[in-house]
């Protein structure tokens, strides 16, 4: 099995979770005392009163005043910064946000406590959506924002107007994307325990980031972040979700510090549901313009992203408009660009990114935008995109990010051929003429992934991630650990990392330990997200594994009399090419510890390597087809095929990848199909529970028939680029597409996912009654 | 204890009191004790769920699960009789021959999952009185019996006068629903049922199920019960006698859905508005009626 990058290895993580030896936030509180916190029954007004009977132990944000608020900020005009009060102080501002926590010895008398508490409120007017909080004399959620607008960017070419004065034909389309939860089998947690004998806190959290939590746990609490450790232990799923600070989780800090002992917060479902981050609350308008030939020439796009009531930290809440505006041109070349993407605060709960943040529902509208001129110039969907898919690279966007190497074209025409488009043309002209609706959707886009911190720092963000470090050593025994700052949670980071230093190692991945989760054992990183953890985290592990190897070949050159280039170290042996002469990598180990009088003059003992990564970022790439049949009667679509054809670079593990390709695709047609968290006028959540918050089931999923190509580019050093958002962010528009196909006989237009039985039974109905 | 088991005074409900009956008197005696407060726990699919989300509160459960003496499927005659505590699972295979086994099957598979199939009962079903529950259709469209038991003895309900509202029916507090029966279809009746929902498993947006005779290729005996769509179950009446003496074509079917889609008085929720359930009124009793002519 060597080398063992590319190998299928079975994940190290699955053993102990597949057989009940999981170890999640909830598994480990303990002897714990619990929290449950109160929370808002309203969606914005002034609290009156907080009344606890005798008898319960509660704290409200009048406890917690030496309690900083969190304030997420960048560094840019058109971003204005508000600011979250760990438990609410004085204003409610969304159903479900924490305006106290009460503390008992177990989760269920908690829970009976905490109904016991009397929040008095006095109700104020609310605004829900987003085209109603920037209407004139809309309620100001945050008293110092009128226009409740936190982010108001605008990016634009020239020509922008001339451009479409002489286009062939000009398309345009209103686009709404519902709100999601990203919806972790395991919802957020924590465990926080106080030690009186150092003083020390420690945070157990299900969390992805350990460190920025340590830092702005500090930071909020006012207290050196040596005091403080924070633990990540199994995680069951966050997508991020639990990438953005949880303000329960500086509750349950502070109240294990005040009362000097171990509390425990664990988030039921409905909480989650109601006051975990949303996401992907958008409202577009987009309009492009062709020439004669269908080449796109220009795109003018106005985005409205609702954020919430707060912003997130530490990347605030415009991560999502900011995103949309830069990256929206997607994989298509065109120069001529206008637009403006705004985020407003409502009284609803707070965004956060998750899985694919704006680019599910970027690429629903360049890919619809892509169909609808199909449509008008009487060509397959397949044709425009290969008219206008980026073919050279290096490739500098409008927006200027560069796109670095891939397969852009080659992935469509390789996902029309494993589909049959043409096939399935004829089958679904058969199926009209019996009056069955088929449809076959495409989606193809670019993933930036792996990006580092001058990606980041372009955004203005006042805590600036991006960096990752790794702490390598080989023991006596000749077994290596690897220490990481990024906080893998069900991507199989410890198998892939294991495989990539096990290469250059010379031993058995399993052999290597992948030390993760715990800021008192690993050098200061940004935790897992953004499709980033093999690129950076795995770019550092192989840095350091160079390190590391160098000076293992010293070793056995001195050992064996060789010139130090010709050791080759392979299946834990250093020889010398073209000779049978060798030793054990395991006997330079304990020669590098036990007998280093024997190492060469200045040569430290021990064998340990640091190194850090930090790349301007990589672009992955995919094209994804759906065929789906649609019942136009009852509104119900079946996705019957699922095709993935994805470029993420040189695959490590191909079947942690396929599974990334599985999971995030599912989470795709959720998007498209299925999940939607509603509000009411009030501002009342309508979706608390797994009955009205629909997850697909394996039954709604097809088989997701997965394949690869491989373009390795310069942009990292692995030559493997991230995938972990791709299934998700290409899926909805794939789904989409393919329902938008199925219905055009009745012309019938998709203005807003999901596309639910209800929404399209009204649009066929309402085709019946007004045919076109 | 053993991590992950709760006393009973420890768990996820509200406070509550429970008594397990070791016999139907026993029950219905503490039903007559503590009449309002109290809620019977057959299958426990529904209520535990709602208890968990504290949307359900009830001081006192009276825990049937015990009582092997509701758990009984008996032909007597024309009539099945099935006591309450029979679980969904059962009627995955034809508990009867004929039209009527047939039918319970193809309701059966659409009860929730497995587990809540293995769990959950027929009685249980009908008590909880979920508009969108198969059984509660099924009853009404066999015309079923309810026998219920009470400190003052007991009584029959007609299933036609036993579902009044959303969760509600003629049931007092202190009675028990102990026995259903449903008469037997006639041998060459043609049974079909149809529905729509979000996600496998999931209550329906929308339900068909009906029956009737074409011997001599004319309706006769024509039933149509329709759930999911209002706060009940409902007969579709004006449409079952629309079909009466038509003959069993494609067009008499298309023409007696138009008239259920229209005559009932349908209800929206956030999965659907009330046009949107007469829509799939229209589509699923005229699809359960062509699926019962071609079986």
């Amino acid at each position: 099995m060597i080398p063992w990058i590319g190998q299928p290895l079975p994940r190290f993580e699955d053993p102990p979770l597949l057989t009940g030896e999981g170890r999640f936030v909830a598994d480990l509180t303990g002897d714990a005392s619990f929290l449950r916190f109160v929370r808002s029954p309203v969606a914005h007004g002034r609290i009156v009163s907080i009344e606890a009977p005798e008898g319960i132990t509660a704290f409200t944000a009048e406890d917690l005043r030496e309690v900083r608020p969190i304030r997420p900020l960048l560094h840019r005009p058109d971003f204005r910064p508000i600011e979250q009060p760990v438990l609410a102080s004085g204003k409610v501002r969304f159903v479900g946000e924490p305006v106290a926590v009460v503390v008992a010895g177990t989760p269920e008398e908690a829970e009976d406590a905490a109904e016991q508490v009397f929040v008095d409120i006095e109700p104020a007017d609310r605004v829900v959506s987003a085209p109603e909080a920037i209407r004139p004399g809309a309620p100001a959620v945050h008293d110092h924002l009128e226009d409740n607008m936190v982010v108001d960017a605008r990016f634009e070419t020239e020509r922008v107007d001339e451009v479409f004065s002489g286009a062939a034909v000009v398309v345009d389309f209103d686009l709404r994307s519902r709100r999601q939860n990203a919806l972790p089998l395991e919802a957020r947690g924590s465990v926080a325990a106080y030690d009186s004998r150092s003083g020390r806190t420690t945070l157990t959290a299900s969390v992805q980031s350990p460190h920025v939590v340590r830092t702005v746990l500090a930071d909020l609490l006012g207290m050196p972040e040596s005091d403080l450790r924070v633990v990540v232990p199994d995680v069951g799923g966050a997508f991020g979700q639990k990438f953005c600070l949880a303000p329960e989780d500086v509750v349950t800090a502070w109240v294990a510090r005040r009362l000097r002992t171990t509390v425990s917060w664990v988030e039921d479902r409905r909480e989650n549901l109601m006051s975990s981050f949303h996401s992907r609350d958008h409202h577009y308008r987009v309009r492009g313009a062709f020439d004669a030939d269908a080449r796109l020439l220009a795109v003018d796009a106005d985005l409205l992203c609702n954020i919430g009531a707060y912003s997130c930290y530490p990347v605030t809440c415009g991560v999502e408009p900011l995103m949309a505006l830069a990256e929206f041109p997607g994989p298509y070349d065109f120069r001529t660009y206008r637009v403006r993407s705004r985020g407003v605060t409502t009284n609803t709960c707070p965004m956060a990114p998750y899985r694919g943040v704006s680019r599910p529902v970027i690429t629903l509208a360049m890919e619809r935008l892509m169909d609808l001129a199909a449509v008008r110039f009487r060509i397959e969907p397949s044709e425009v995109r290969r008219r206008n898919l980026i073919s050279e690279f290096p490739y500098t966007s409008a927006t200027g990010l560069v796109y670095d190497e891939g397969s852009y074209v080659e992935s469509l025409d390789r996902a029309v051929e494993a589909v049959g488009l043409e096939d399935f043309r004829r089958s679904q002209a058969a199926a009209r003429a019996q009056g069955r609706y088929l449809g076959i959707g495409l989606s193809v886009f670019s993933e930036r992934t792996g990006y580092g911190t001058s990606a980041f720092a372009a955004r203005s963000m006042d805590v600036t991630p991006g960096y990752e470090t790794v702490d390598l050593a080989m023991d006596p025994s000749g077994n290596v650990e690897a220490r990481l700052g990024a906080s893998p949670h069900g991507q199989g980071l410890e198998t892939t990392l294991a495989q990539l230093i096990g290469d250059r190692l010379g031993v058995e991945p399993a052999r290597v330990r992948i030390v993760h989760g715990d800021t008192d054992r690993t050098p200061y990183g940004w935790g897992t997200f953004a499709s980033r953890s093999l690129v950076i985290a795995g770019g550092a592990a192989r840095l350091a594994s160079d390190r590391l190897r160098a000076k293992l070949a010293a070793i056995a050159s001195a050992e064996l009399e060789a010139a130090p280039e010709d050791i080759v170290i392979m299946a834990g042996r250093a020889t010398v090419a073209g000779t049978d002469a060798g030793i054990e990598v395991a006997e330079l180990a304990r020669l590098a510890y036990h007998s280093s009088h024997r190492l060469a003059a200045g040569m430290d003992p021990g064998l340990t390597a640091t190194a850090t990564y930090d790349p301007a970022g990589t672009f992955s790439n995919a094209c994804h087809v759906a065929t789906v049949e649609v019942d136009p009667e009852t509104g119900g679509v079946r996705v019957d095929r699922f095709v993935v054809v994805e470029d993420a670079g040189r695959l490590i593990n191909p079947m942690i990848v396929d599974g990334q390709l599985h999971g995030g695709v599912t989470q795709g047609i959720a998007g498209a199909l299925y999940e939607e968290i509603l509000y009411d006028r009030e501002g009342n959540i309508l979706t608390t529970s797994l009955m009205d918050f629909l997850p697909p089931t394996l039954a709604e999923v097809p088989i997701i028939e997965v394949h690869h190509l491989e373009t390795i580019s310069e942009a990292t050093i692995t030559g493997a680029k991230g995938l972990g958002e791709g299934g998700t962010i290409g899926a909805p528009a794939a789904v989409i597409n393919a329902v938008a196909d199925a219905l055009l006989p009745l012309g019938v237009e998709i203005a807003e996912v999901p596309a639910t039985p209800s929404r399209l039974r009204r649009l066929v109905s309402e085709s019946e009654r007004n045919p076109a | 204890m053993a991590p992950g088991y709760y006393t009973p005074a420890l768990m996820k409900p509200a406070p509550f009191d429970y008594h397990q009956a070791r016999s139907v008197a026993e029950a219905v005696t503490h039903l007559g004790e503590y009449g309002y407060e109290a809620k019977v726990l057959a299958g426990g699919q529904s209520l535990v769920p709602a208890m968990n989300f504290r949307l359900a509160r009830p001081a006192v459960l009276v825990d049937i699960n015990p009582l092997d003496e509701l758990d009984y499927l008996e032909e007597d005659g024309d009539t099945l009789r099935i006591g309450a505590m029979v679980r969904h699972v059962a009627f995955e295979r034809p508990v009867t021959e004929g039209p009527t086994g047939r039918l319970l099957t193809m309701a059966a598979h659409h009860v929730g999952h497995l587990p809540i199939r293995i769990r959950g009962t027929f009685g249980g079903s009908l008590a909880h009185a979920d508009p969108a529950a198969e059984w509660c259709v099924i009853a009404l469209l066999l015309d079923a019996e309810l026998s219920t038991r009470s400190p003052s003895g007991g009584r029959d309900i007609p299933a036609g006068g036993f579902f009044q509202t959303v969760f509600t029916t003629a049931l007092e507090p202190e009675e028990l629903l102990v026995e259903v029966r449903l008469p037997k279809l006639a041998s060459h009746t043609r049974v079909g049922f149809q529905q729509f929902s979000r996600r496998a498993g999931d209550f329906a947006l929308a339900m068909a199920a009906v029956a009737f005779e074409s011997d001599d290729g004319r309706v006769a005996n024509a039933r149509i019960a329709l759930g999911g769509v209002s706060d009940r179950p409902l007969r579709a009446g004006e449409a079952e006698q629309a079909l009466e003496g038509q003959p069993a074509t494609d067009e008499s079917f298309r023409a007696a859905a138009e008239i259920a889609a229209l005559e009932i008085d349908a209800i929206g929720d956030i999965h659907g508005s009330a046009g949107y359930r007469r829509d799939l009124v229209r589509a699923l009793t005229r699809r359960a009626l062509e699926q019962a002519i071609a079986a």
